[in-house]
């Protein structure tokens, strides 16, 4: 088949006009038919009995329709919220999580009640009214004291707090460090993240009476997963249940699992017969929807004096929050990737999940990945220290060279030419006159530092070779495309963009791949009354199997058409010729038939013999195994020694995600997730009060979202070794860049720092704490 | 992230404003910009009966000089003071801070007589109507900036007193003025101004005390003739932060001291 030019042209997001000139249908514009409001009681505190609860004096409050508790609820919601989790092996307690608090409250944010009333203000008015006697509990917020014998626990009817506790061991460790020169060990921390998608969650829930049918608006990265546990939960069919999620204003993974307001409001229309909204506002959004991160390793590296890596120790203690979020289990992938893109001889990794009385840790942005590079590149660099040598060489020389690779866990890198975007990006930045200015402005007595990322990641989940036994799930995507009778296509998919730009991408691909024009294509998803099922968008995967998914429809159609074809041409189908959209016999292009003309055949009389009308397919795609991205990031800062602060000189990118469909929404990828990480290294942290549990950061003035201003000029660059896993020769990009960026910046800031001895720094990197530690040092 | 509810009112004069005032008693609050009063109402941190909004009080967004004295109208907004060419002669280190406040939003909507009348610590007008001798003009008297302020957010103005303007001395002499912060559009984590005012130096501190400061320890030290860094080494008790979430105590400290010998260089620096 030839190949247009749509794949890989820098065609502009199709999405933008509507969303940019306020044309966009988010889950706040939806307004039904005496819709009522919900607002939600949450516990103020981390840790409490709940002794009573009097909903009088709400009930008789202003435009009060309901004001339901656990009781109420009860009856209504026959499950449990589900939880992924089985992609550890060993040690597990899986406590069932219910939507809304029964007697005990184990984290500040936890529903205990709703009110459903006339309109929002009036259902926030009410929820002032609702008294709460609640008994205060320890609240338990450290790790390692959570972990110990005789810890207050999280919630009084678990026997402890620990979550899972699974060891992967791999190669002989004792051997690695017994052939070691030199060692090193570090704790590092991964601070726990606001997601802060900028549309908050919420939803519309419409029961209605007697049809036993429900349509559920809500802001999800996964709508078929919500129609699959929400339906599931309260009894509704799929058949019945729709679940529609349009234009949802980012996820970041924070939106990829029903959360206990989907269940309430749904609940709540059937209880009081009205269609009930609920808007999640930002003060609720930053207790309420799950954070990212929390995690803590404690790891120890093995190497040679010549640079040689031999064997990596860590353990990865996670902070689950009082319930397992619903792939909290997930990040313990950060064990599996902690090797990065070097080959070792072993590896002995561990997770203990540990449960706290914070809101539930799920995916954010990289989803194990981050924190596996993160680790991995300041442990290198370390051992770089430690021998004093270059960190471009350590890294080169440690390299993963021939591919596919199989890690030391069994997982096979597909492809990868780690060195080519090394070499790219030293000569993209210009190393060695870097290098020199920093002896300059050290001899000035300025501090200026490089700080290096070669990055490889897992995604594309995921094959269910893989995703079955560790999950239980096949993860694999679907997509139906049509043909209409005069040539214009509808694609729906299992995936869901909110912000990833499918609704660009994958017109281009259907557009190449049926040589029809990309504006006769019109992509739908997010609708599951119309979709195919699929398990959503998150974990860079939408492209590679989603993606895949399509071209894998597009082939069923286009072989039809070339039967219709061979048929209208009285030619045998070998000698039909397809080009780019044309179909005509060999030898003769002038006679060609468009797919519009086969398609409107199609649908007529006179098909060859056997064949049904239409011109469609459907398709599930399973991947044969995960894609690899990788690159190369390099980050130049400055600190100033007086204040601590950091200014970010120059951010070099080379990145390779295999072909590229969409250059311009590649890049706008990495800028975002470029800024999320820099921002985690510098910026974000939730904090919380150590003796109270009370958070300290619940608004956007006290947590640290970073604008533009805040950002340095982006230098990207690629190179392309395309992905030997599927057709398209691609991988995913959508988190690359927060999977890269972090490491490269504290890189940058320990470098730029060691003439004071610091070697590691901790994120965010704030200026007091680098004071702190510069102060320190001089003393 | 909604208000409880509330009465409204938009009188179109300070006498109206104030007999509503009285009329709605002491859970009415004055209303200009709101560019701090909503933020703690969506919070239901505050939950004000009644909302006076003062914006249609039409003769309240003068800038005049008058001799020596430039004074600004209540509610002459942050955009109009970037904007006036009267205060970029007279008071231009008053434009410099207004560049710097928030962002275009809240530059656009708040206003010099809410930040006086909220008397936040971080509000960078404060600190310099106190470093300048400011008087603060109300429908009942005039204030004293160096007497007006008593703690956070606490200023001595009575429930039924709306500020009507700010009288700043001309000031013309060299000047700078640092705002350290994480993010473009905060609140400054410690903000150091400095105005030379004839032969001496003001040094007026945001944001790093309960209420804005002065720096009397350091004028008086440049005074005796010392060096920036020898005077900043004299903030002592010019200053008394507390540790947040943005940073400790004794960073802020630090940092004031640092920022102060800077700011002092960089307005005695040759442009």
């Amino acid at each position: 088949m030839a190949v247009t030019t749509m794949i890989g042209a820098r065609v502009q997001r199709r999405e933008d006009p509507k969303l940019i000139t306020g044309h966009g249908h988010y889950i706040d514009d939806v307004t039904l038919v005496n819709m009522a409001h919900m607002s939600v009681v949450r516990s103020p505190h981390p840790h409490a009995r709940i002794k009573s609860i009097d909903t009088a004096a709400a009930l008789a409050s202003k435009g009060v329709v309901a004001v339901l508790t656990y009781k109420d609820f009860k009856p209504v919601i026959l499950g449990p919220i589900p939880v992924t989790n089985s992609f550890v092996p060993d040690k597990k307690q899986v406590p069932e999580q219910f939507p809304i608090a029964a007697d005990e409250a184990v984290y500040a944010g936890e529903p205990v009640a709703v009110i459903i009333a006339n309109d929002r203000y009036l259902a926030d008015d009410a929820a002032q009214l609702v008294a709460v006697d609640y008994e205060p509990l320890p609240a338990v917020m450290d790790l390692e004291k959570a972990m110990a014998e005789g810890s207050p626990l999280v919630k009084s009817d678990r026997p402890d707090n620990i979550g899972w506790d699974a060891s992967f061991p791999s190669g002989d460790i004792d051997a690695a460090f017994a052939e070691a020169e030199v060692t090193v060990k570090e704790r590092i921390g991964q601070q726990r993240l606001f997601p802060t998608a900028m549309e908050t969650r919420g939803c519309v829930a419409d029961w209605v009476p007697f049809d036993n049918r429900v349509t559920l608006w809500t802001s999800t990265q996964v709508p078929h997963f919500i129609r699959l546990f929400v339906g599931g939960a309260l009894g509704v069919p799929e058949s019945q249940f729709r679940v529609i999620s349009h234009d949802v204003g980012g996820g970041f993974g924070a939106k990829l699992r029903p959360y206990p307001e989907e269940y309430l409001a749904t609940a709540a229309s059937k209880i009081c017969r009205r269609p009930v909204k609920w808007i999640e506002d930002r003060t609720e959004s930053l207790q309420a929807t799950t954070h990212g991160r929390g995690q803590v390793f404690d790891l120890e590296v093995a190497a040679k004096r010549d640079g040689t890596l031999l064997g990596l120790r860590f353990t990865q203690l996670l902070d689950i929050g009082a319930y397992h979020g619903v792939f909290s289990a997930f990040q313990v992938v950060a064990c599996l990737l902690g090797g990065g893109c070097y080959d070792w001889k072993a590896i002995n990794a561990r997770s203990i999940g540990v449960f706290t009385n914070r809101m539930s840790t799920d995916p954010y942005r990289g989803a194990g990945r981050p924190e596996a590079t993160h680790l991995v590149e300041r442990a290198v660099d370390l051992v770089a220290r430690e021998i004093g040598m270059d960190p471009a060489e350590i890294r080169r020389k440690n390299f993963v060279k021939t591919f596919p690779h199989t890690n030391n866990f069994g997982l096979v890198y597909d492809s990868g030419d780690y060195e080519k975007s090394l070499d790219r990006a030293l000569e993209n930045i210009g190393y060695p006159a870097l290098r020199k200015r920093q002896e300059e402005l050290r001899a000035q007595g300025r501090y200026m530092g490089i700080g290096f990322s070669t990055w490889v990641e897992i995604c594309g989940l995921g094959p269910s070779s893989a995703t079955a036994p560790a999950a239980g799930i096949a993860l694999v995507e679907s997509s139906m495309v049509r043909v209409h009778p005069t040539g214009s296509v509808t694609v729906s998919v299992g995936t869901h963009s909110h912000g990833q730009s499918h609704e660009t991408t994958f017109a281009q691909i259907v557009a190449d791949q049926l040589g029809v024009p990309m504006e006769s294509v019109e992509i739908r998803h997010g609708d599951t009354g119309d979709t195919p099922f699929g398990y959503g968008t998150y974990g860079s995967r939408s492209l590679a199997v989603g993606g895949m998914a399509i071209v894998a429809s597009c082939h069923k159609v286009v072989e039809k058409a070339r039967k219709l074809a061979a048929h209208a041409f009285e030619a045998s189908e070998d000698d039909i010729v397809v080009d780019q959209g044309r179909y005509f016999v060999r030898g003769n292009p002038a006679e060609a038939k468009v797919l519009a003309e086969l398609a409107f055949a199609s649908y007529g009389a006179g098909l060859p013999e056997g064949m049904e009308q239409g011109l469609e397919a459907v398709s599930y795609f399973d991947p044969p195994n995960f894609v690899w991205p990788f690159g190369c990031h390099i980050c130049a800062v400055e600190v100033d020694p007086e204040t601590g602060a950091v200014t970010i000189d120059r951010y070099v990118a080379v990145d390779d995600c295999g072909n590229v469909i969409n250059p311009m929404v590649v890049d706008g990828q990495l800028h975002g997730g470029i800024a999320q990480g820099i921002s985690q290294a510098l910026f974000e942290e939730v904090q919380y009060d150590d003796e109270t549990g009370q958070m300290l950061t619940g608004t956007l003035l006290d947590y640290l979202v970073p604008t533009m201003a805040e950002m340095p000029d982006f230098e990207l660059d690629r190179t392309v070794t395309p992905s030997p896993t599927n057709e398209l020769g691609v991988k995913g990009i959508g988190e690359a860049g927060t999977i890269a960026s972090s490491a490269a910046v504290i890189n940058a800031i320990t470098d730029a720092l060691a003439p004071f001895g610091i070697k590691h720094v901790e994120m965010p990197a704030r200026p007091d704490r680098l004071w702190s530690m510069i102060k320190e040092a001089r003393a | 992230m909604i208000t409880s509810a509330f009465e409204y009112a938009r009188p179109g004069s300070v006498d109206e404003a104030q007999a509503l005032l009285t009329k709605f008693g002491d859970d009415a609050k004055v209303i200009a910009g709101g560019q701090s009063l909503i933020p703690l109402m969506r919070l239901r941190l505050s939950q004000p009966t009644a909302l006076i909004d003062i914006q249609g009080i039409g003769d309240l967004k003068q800038v005049r000089r008058d001799n020596g004295t430039v004074e600004i109208g209540a509610l002459v907004r942050h955009v109009d003071i970037q904007r006036n060419a009267t205060l970029r002669e007279t008071l231009p280190i008053l434009v410099e801070m207004a560049n710097d406040v928030g962002d275009n939003q809240v530059r656009n909507l708040g206003t010099i007589g809410g930040v006086i009348a909220h008397g936040d610590a971080a509000g960078d007008y404060n600190a310099l109507a106190l470093m300048l001798d400011a008087e603060i003009v109300t429908n009942k008297r005039r204030h004293q900036a160096r007497d007006f302020y008593r703690d956070i957010f606490t200023t001595v103005l009575e429930h039924d007193e709306v500020v009507t303007a700010v009288r700043f001395p001309v000031s013309t002499g060299r000047f700078a003025y640092t705002k350290f912060r994480r993010r473009l559009y905060d609140w400054a984590i410690a903000g150091v101004a400095v105005q030379e005012t004839g032969s001496s130096w003001r040094v007026g501190y945001v944001n790093l005390a309960r209420t804005p400061r002065r720096g009397t320890a350091v004028e008086a030290a440049l005074a005796g003739g010392a060096s920036a860094a020898d005077a900043a080494a004299q903030i002592g008790s010019d200053i008394d932060p507390t540790g947040d979430v943005r940073a400790t105590a004794e960073y802020k400290r630090h940092l004031a001291q640092v920022l102060t010998q800077r700011t002092l260089q960089q307005a005695t620096s040759p442009a």
